[in-house]
């Protein structure tokens, strides 16, 4: 019932999204489909290049009606229309075998082993220090300001310096995009977990201190349990954070495998729509990561009777 | 080992101070709740130029702090530069283009139920997704100069801005919308006295998401083509040539815009939502 509430708007946003990029595909291509015309003698007004240049691609679009219909079927469109992108991203999903260099699928893996190993580390960390920050009091107030900074720091931009500097120590391949993904995962975690393990309230620590628990109780009884909500909701935007450090980390190394090098390939080759094919590629994997981790967040609060705190 | 012996002992050191500090009885005075983290960001740093200065550490691999400030002094015209080039021109003005945008579907969704229902799921799927990818395509369409960074940093701002103005509007309660309904008052003043202030805290939380992504999307869009100016040219350029001091020095620049943006925002969310629980 709720669900149906939501999906008939959802859907219908999602419509008009594509029915906008659909619209648009005419006058941003118009350009290229006239001159691409005018080759094949098809009449085109106005008939020099010279002084199509002139126009906008709307007035273009007006003044030709009868070529729209190419302009969906450029082989190198401005803008590709969705259904190019679709088929691309068929053919090189569904119909190539996924160890091919030619596959999507294979590139996924290459950005998404970097970007869960990195989430990983980053996420395994983040929860040690938020850990050290709850307990040890000089830590809490040294390192917790520096933490809540960082998050004000582009700290992409310092992808290209890490990737070369682990180069020239020779570490090389997945490792250095890794450390991105980690670095970019590891303070939306700290932030997150250290306000989880400092959820539960007065009354409940001193409950806790009448059952005499002592400190380690108190951590896996109370504080632990109590954060779940926050963890689940910092690993989430760790991860996305984590798959774009992964993509940033392959572009200016010139890599030749993953997401971030099947867009430098379309772009530098002149074939947009592999480039648009990769960004959904992209988005698709994140949108994924970003269920499957609120998968776990729902069963995982419904077993620990937080079904409510879920919704 | 005298490096080594010295290295843990400033860290040491540092810590036994910060201890003191921490466990003091000023420890919640404002004064000290500043120098903690500067002793320690000073340790870490004390720490740094002594080990790169006593293993000969080479400025390929980490240059030390000393080397760049030296750096940072020397080329201020040229950080001056990529500062306005990528800052001002790129991020600020995308930034600005991205919020009013968002603002305004905001406020048309806004008037229909049905389209906030379908704008909230659809907005926080699109915030979840790498949109820095879309730099090469906005390259292409507008060129390399500021447009293209412009373009790409309002995508990114767009949709975080979007969400939170949306569930902000929404956060007034039914007693409240009545009140202002007894007093006769129709949808404008209602949005302009009621639910807009309400929805003031939600509305920063996006600006200062927005903050960082504006800066990131500025300089990796420059990794993608940008005239022979700009922090994120500088970045990929220095990198080419080994210039780690230079590198370090514009990620220094990166980081004090970043703070200063986002501390100017916090600033002005002080001052318009004085009245909100959280700022009292």
């Amino acid at each position: 019932m709720n669900a149906l509430r939501t999906l008939f708007p959802v859907v219908t946003v999602i419509a008009v999204i594509l029915g906008i990029w659909i619209a648009a595909v005419v006058p941003m291509n118009i350009h290229l489909t006239a001159d691409q015309a005018a080759r094949q003698d098809i009449a085109v007004t106005p008939d020099t290049p010279a002084e199509r240049k002139e126009l906008s691609g709307l007035s273009l679009a007006l003044q030709n009606t009868g070529i729209w219909g190419m302009t969906y079927t450029l082989e190198r469109p401005r803008l590709p229309s969705p259904h190019q992108v679709g088929a691309e991203l068929w053919d090189t999903v569904v119909m190539k075998n996924p160890t091919s260099r030619r596959s999507l699928v294979y590139h996924a893996w290459v950005t998404l082993s970097a970007t869960l190993l990195g989430f990983a580390i980053g996420t395994t960390l983040g929860i040690l220090l938020a850990v050290g920050i709850v307990y040890n009091r000089t830590m809490d107030k040294s390192v917790m300001p520096w933490a809540i900074t960082s998050q004000t720091i582009p700290i992409l931009a310092l992808a290209p310096m890490v990737i070369v500097m682990m180069g020239s120590i020779g570490i090389q391949g997945l490792l250095p995009k890794s450390i991105i993904s980690a670095y970019l995962s590891f303070f939306p975690v700290v932030v997150g977990m250290v306000k989880g393990l400092r959820s539960p309230d007065g009354m409940q620590l001193d409950l806790l201190r009448t059952y005499n628990a002592n400190a380690g109780q108190g951590f896996w009884k109370l504080r632990l349990p109590a954060s779940m909500p926050y963890l689940f909701a910092s690993l989430k935007i760790g991860i996305s954070a984590a798959l774009v450090g992964a993509i940033v980390g392959e572009l200016p190394t010139g890599a030749r495998a993953g997401f971030g090098a099947r867009m430098l390939v379309g772009d530098q080759y002149g074939q947009p729509i592999v480039t648009w094919a990769a960004l959904f590629g992209a988005a698709i994997t994140a949108a994924l990561l970003v269920a499957i981790l609120s998968l776990i967040e729902r069963r995982t609060l419904r077993r620990m009777g937080m079904a409510g705190a879920a919704a | 080992m005298m490096a080594l012996a010295l290295i843990l002992g400033v860290w040491a050191a540092g810590w036994w101070v910060n201890t003191r500090l921490a466990h003091s009885a000023a420890s919640d005075t404002a004064g000290v709740r500043l120098l903690i983290p500067a002793v320690f960001g000073l340790t870490l740093i004390a720490m740094w130029e002594i080990a790169v200065r006593a293993y000969d550490i080479s400025g390929v691999i980490l240059p030390a702090p000393s080397d760049i400030a030296v750096t940072f002094a020397s080329s201020i015209p040229t950080l001056m530069a990529d500062f306005n080039q990528t800052i001002i021109k790129g991020a600020l003005t995308g930034y600005i283009i991205g919020m009013i945008a968002a603002f305004g579907v905001a406020l048309l969704a806004d008037r229909s139920d049905f389209l906030t229902r379908g704008i909230l799921p659809v907005g926080a799927f699109m915030a979840a997704l790498p949109i820095v990818g879309t730099a090469p395509i906005f390259v292409k369409w507008l060129g390399s100069d500021w447009e293209s960074k412009a373009a790409v940093v309002a995508v990114m701002v767009f949709f975080p801005i979007l969400v939170n103005t949306v569930a902000g509007l929404r956060d007034t309660s039914a007693m409240q919308r009545d009140l202002m309904r007894t007093y006769g008052a129709g949808y404008w003043p209602s949005l302009l006295k009621l639910r807009l202030p309400a929805a003031l805290p939600f509305i920063f939380n996006g600006l200062k998401i927005a903050t960082t992504l504006a800066l990131i999307g500025a300089i990796v869009a420059e990794f993608f083509g940008s005239p022979t100016v700009g922090m994120g040219f500088r970045i990929s350029t220095s990198v080419g040539r080994l210039a780690m001091d230079m590198v370090w020095a514009e990620i220094v620049v990166a980081a004090l815009a970043g703070s200063a943006f986002y501390g100017a925002m916090a600033l002005i969310e002080k001052r318009v939502t004085f009245w909100h629980p959280s700022q009292r």
